[in-house]
């Protein structure tokens, strides 16, 4: 511990003071107050502890943090939790119904969709995102709406054959 | 990330309003390329004005058979829109070429326009850019520039415009309108953005404390004979090499009028009059695509790695033109160049 009289006092610098907001996440209503550099990805992990939506790159560039706003696919990391407000949001944490998983989710259970699993929620957001939009029917055309969605592990083809097996039961 | 304040705009005449009383303020809409410069430390506001929910979000017809896309629409709407899936293919096809479907639902038209070059140098604060610290260098010039421009450079930068919705915006002669404290004006596309001479820290010419309201399409479309041929060195999700947009308008084999775009080779979308008016009058064939070639490329320099765009850009332009004189455009899911 520093004595008294050795401590340097710096000039306090005023932080802009936190913004109220209402989010609606998987169903149930959030009224926060966050700070407003806090991104979305970060107030639904650090303030909501939903920590299915993953933290990949930060940059917008690996698709881990993919969640569904007002029902379509954004990158949770590159938007901010005050520009939000008001707006519904869908995480991994909110796609099943009554303890059943959402046939996505069990799609890339039955085909193996993953290895480690760290891009597997924004894989299985981006991918409900997908089916919603109705763009992709052929696999170039999956592959190609899926493709801000980065698997190191490199599950790619079995991530295309449980989006397939999704777009048959439609 | 850094400290900022947040506002919202409650309406077009508020926004201008706020940005004229905090110089360090930016508007933010989709925010995909401006948090992620903040994140990096590139831009820093002192406070950023939400105009995400302002009512500039229609694509509608205009009087003149043209399209007026307001700033705010998302690209992804935008490139989906029957009007212009219709009218203005070559616009859908360069959007859907670039970025990835959540970045292109949360980008907007007017943002597209704004985002700023991915030159390593202007991203990465611990070295001099004179984009980003105007007077401080460019080291990319005898550098990493495998990505960077090869024509309308200057001594102080070589960073080209990253957009590929801009490229087919060129080429369809669009016009951007923008508001700010002194009026409504508009734009022509080939004026919007500049080359960097030496002020590569002004990216265009939009004033200040002015916002882009919308853009407009004419009623020319060149539906019929188009493409947006993109190379890169992924298949996806990954920035031009070089990308052609080409738009002909042909009676029998003759070339009647022609456009040509090239994106990831300048510090703007690259037109030539030259070049087109070279093509206009011509027959459509093999010859006639490489003097068009190679008048683009007239004045084209290279640096230490990207001399190969040269070629490549030749190529290129001559397989796009190829391609729109065919009706046989681009696919931008099979990634077959044929």
């Amino acid at each position: 511990m520093a004595q008294a009289g050795t401590v340097v006092q710096k000039p306090a610098i005023p932080l802009p003071e936190k913004i109220a907001i209402g989010l609606t996440v998987n169903g149930t209503r959030q009224h926060l107050r966050v700070a407003p550099w806090t991104s979305l990805l970060d107030t639904l992990r650090d303030h909501l502890d939903l920590t299915g939506t993953k933290k990949g790159c930060d940059h917008g560039q690996c698709g881990a943090c993919t969640v569904l706003v007002n029902g379509r696919r954004i990158n949770s990391c590159l938007t901010l939790a005050v520009m939000q407000d008001g707006a519904t949001i869908t995480t991994i944490e909110g796609l099943e119904a009554n303890g059943s998983l959402h046939p996505l989710q069990q799609a890339f259970i039955d085909h193996d969709a993953f290895q480690c699993g760290y891009c597997t929620p924004g894989q299985i957001c981006s991918a409900v995102g997908l089916l919603a939009e109705g763009k992709a029917g052929t696999n170039d055309e999956i592959r190609e709406l899926m493709s801000g969605n980065i698997c190191r592990c490199g599950a790619y083809p079995n991530i295309v054959a449980a989006i397939r097996q999704v777009m048959g039961q439609a | 990330m850094i400290v900022f304040e947040y506002a919202r705009a409650t309406d077009i005449a508020d926004a201008v309003r706020q940005k004229a009383a905090d110089p360090g303020a930016k508007f933010i809409a989709g925010g995909t390329n401006l948090i992620d410069l903040m994140k990096e430390n590139v831009e820093r506001p002192s406070r950023l004005i939400d105009i995400s929910r302002l009512p500039l979000n229609r694509v509608e017809e205009a009087p003149d058979g043209g399209l007026r896309i307001g700033a705010l629409v998302p690209n992804s709407d935008l490139a989906y829109h029957p009007l212009v899936e219709q009218r203005y293919p070559i616009l859908s096809s360069a959007i859907v070429a670039g970025a990835s479907p959540q970045l292109r639902n949360m980008a907007s038209t007017g943002g597209n326009l704004l985002q700023r070059t991915r030159c390593y140098y202007f991203y990465d604060t611990a070295t001099p850019c004179n984009k980003r610290d105007p007077g401080s260098g460019c080291p990319a010039i005898n550098g990493l520039n495998r990505m960077h421009a090869i024509l309308g450079t200057s001594e102080a930068c070589i960073a080209t415009h990253p957009s590929d919705m801009c490229v087919a915006l060129a080429a369809l002669d669009a016009r951007v309108l923008v508001t700010g404290p002194a009026g409504d004006r508009a734009i022509p596309f080939a004026e919007f953005h500049r080359l960097p001479g030496d002020t590569p820290e002004i990216d265009t010419n939009l004033d200040p404390g002015e916002m882009v309201t919308a853009v407009e399409l004419p009623a020319k479309g060149f539906a019929e004979n188009y493409t947006y041929l993109k190379i890169r060195d992924r298949l996806s999700y990954a920035f031009a090499l070089v990308s052609v947009a080409a738009a002909l308008e042909l009676e029998g084999d003759t070339i009647r009028q022609a456009r040509v775009a090239l994106g990831g080779v300048a510090h703007k979308p690259w037109r030539d009059p030259a070049a087109e008016t070279a093509l206009e009058g011509q027959v459509a064939n093999d010859a006639t695509f490489s003097r068009a070639a190679d008048l683009l490329l007239r004045d084209a320099r290279g640096f230490t790695h990207n001399t190969f765009k040269i070629d490549l850009a030749r190529k290129t332009v001559i397989r796009a033109l190829t391609q729109a004189a065919g009706a046989t455009p681009q696919s931008q899911s099979d990634k077959k160049i044929r």
